[in-house]
């Protein structure tokens, strides 16, 4: 089963959602920070490396000898980073997705392809939990094709956590698909409700069953549980706010292990993403 | 003087702003000086677009047939299609077009030689 902690608004508590899932799994699974640009899994889960490999996108080169300037790849790059005005096109490696489109539809086999780094997938073994996080390069804004790279490590032969990043962009979408299931995470206010609902939209888009996880309650009102009831939305986890939890979060622990009355909470989390992905 | 010059706006005449962006500018003024009239173009998908605007609005002055483009500030990217694609870019302060224009027909504006801001990116 693969599921995915995802959340319109950022900051309501995803990390925590799915670290604290992940180990109460008390099986082997893999957890992957989908978060690239800012990966933190790790602050909350130490353990042995266990692996560190470099991410390129394939970006095209082409061979001016060969080129005569009909533009074909440039009116087929949907992200102009090849730009053909009737002579040698211009290159944008920076904006290439790396899909090899150019070089495909190039009629005189033109166009080659080279490696552009983006950044680094780095493992860790973190008890049950193998960790993977993508973390890309400073200055490169192309998430997508790394999150793809961190999602094509998964072995298969054991539950997975995706850890998503914030929003409803392209790097959301490309965390939630295929996912089986999606974790929404957020708080009880106008603006957590307001981007959860944006993020719901996402997933149903993409196919994605989901369910609701609304974290500090106490700090708003009840307008998230309003929202969901009558839709038949599941609320499948609610977590107070309480002061112990930032204090353990803040130093890198986990809640489950230093709050015990938590780990029930969350072993009643994973019976309810076994029921819901029994349906 | 002849040729077409394209200006970056937010209205439809020449009393309309200049528009200090390129490659986010509502809309393209297209001015033939040959024939003394002009046309406006909608620049609306690349203003939307997540990236890539400067080189697409460049692209789109470039197949516009526009020789020369006037503008407030061009990036990088956006710099590289135009100087390709032979339009001179010229940056100006003036408040609407035909200011722009007119100032472009007097021969006191600066040709851009490489781009005045940075790109978004990198």
């Amino acid at each position: 089963m693969m599921v995915a902690v995802a959340s319109g608004k950022g900051g309501v508590g995803k990390t925590t959602v799915a670290v604290n899932l992940a180990r109460t799994a008390a099986m082997p699974v893999q957890l992957l920070d989908c978060d690239v640009e800012e990966p933190n899994a790790h602050l909350f889960l130490p353990g042995t490396p266990a692996g560190e490999e470099t991410v390129y996108v394939r970006v095209p080169v082409v061979d001016a000898s060969r080129c005569d300037g009909c533009g074909e790849c440039g009116r087929f790059c949907e992200y102009h980073a090849i730009v053909a005005l009737g002579n040698t096109p211009l290159i944008f490696p920076e904006m290439c997705h790396g899909c090899g489109g150019c070089a495909r539809v190039c009629p005189r086999q033109a166009i080659q392809e080279t490696d552009r780094r983006i950044g680094i997938i780095r493992k860790t073994q973190a008890g049950d939990i193998l960790l993977v996080q993508g973390c890309l390069d400073v200055g490169v804004a192309m998430a997508p094709p790394l999150i793809r790279a961190v999602k094509a490590r998964i072995t298969g032969d054991r539950p997975v956590v995706l850890d998503a990043p914030p929003g409803t962009a392209c790097p959301v979408v490309a965390t939630l698909r295929g996912a089986d299931y999606a974790v929404l995470v957020t708080e009880p206010t106008p603006f957590g409700l307001h981007d959860l609902t944006l993020v719901m939209d996402t997933a149903r888009e993409l196919g994605v069953p989901f369910g609701v996880v609304v974290n500090r309650m106490g700090i708003g009102d009840d307008r998230v549980q309003a929202f969901c009831r009558p839709r038949g939305i599941p609320i499948l986890l609610e977590l107070p706010e309480d002061r112990r939890i930032a204090d353990v979060c803040s130093t890198g622990g986990l809640l489950v292990e230093a709050l015990p009355e938590y780990r029930e909470r969350f072993q009643s989390l994973i019976i309810a993403l076994r029921l819901a992905s029994a349906h | 003087m002849s040729g077409r010059i394209a200006f970056t706006t937010s209205g439809n005449g020449l009393d309309a702003p200049l528009d200090s962006r390129f490659g986010r500018a509502p809309k393209f003024l297209v001015y033939d000086l040959d024939r003394e009239t002009f046309e406006v173009l909608d620049n609306q998908p690349n203003l939307n677009a997540a990236q890539g605007a400067g080189i697409q609005s460049a692209e789109l002055v470039a197949r516009l047939g526009a020789k020369a483009l006037v503008t407030g500030h061009c990036g990088p990217k956006a710099f590289r299609v135009l100087q390709r694609a032979g339009v001179r870019i010229f940056c100006t302060d003036a408040a609407t077009v035909a200011e722009a224009l007119q100032r472009y027909r007097a021969g006191v504006l600066t040709e851009l030689q490489m781009a005045d801001v940075d790109g978004h990116w990198q």
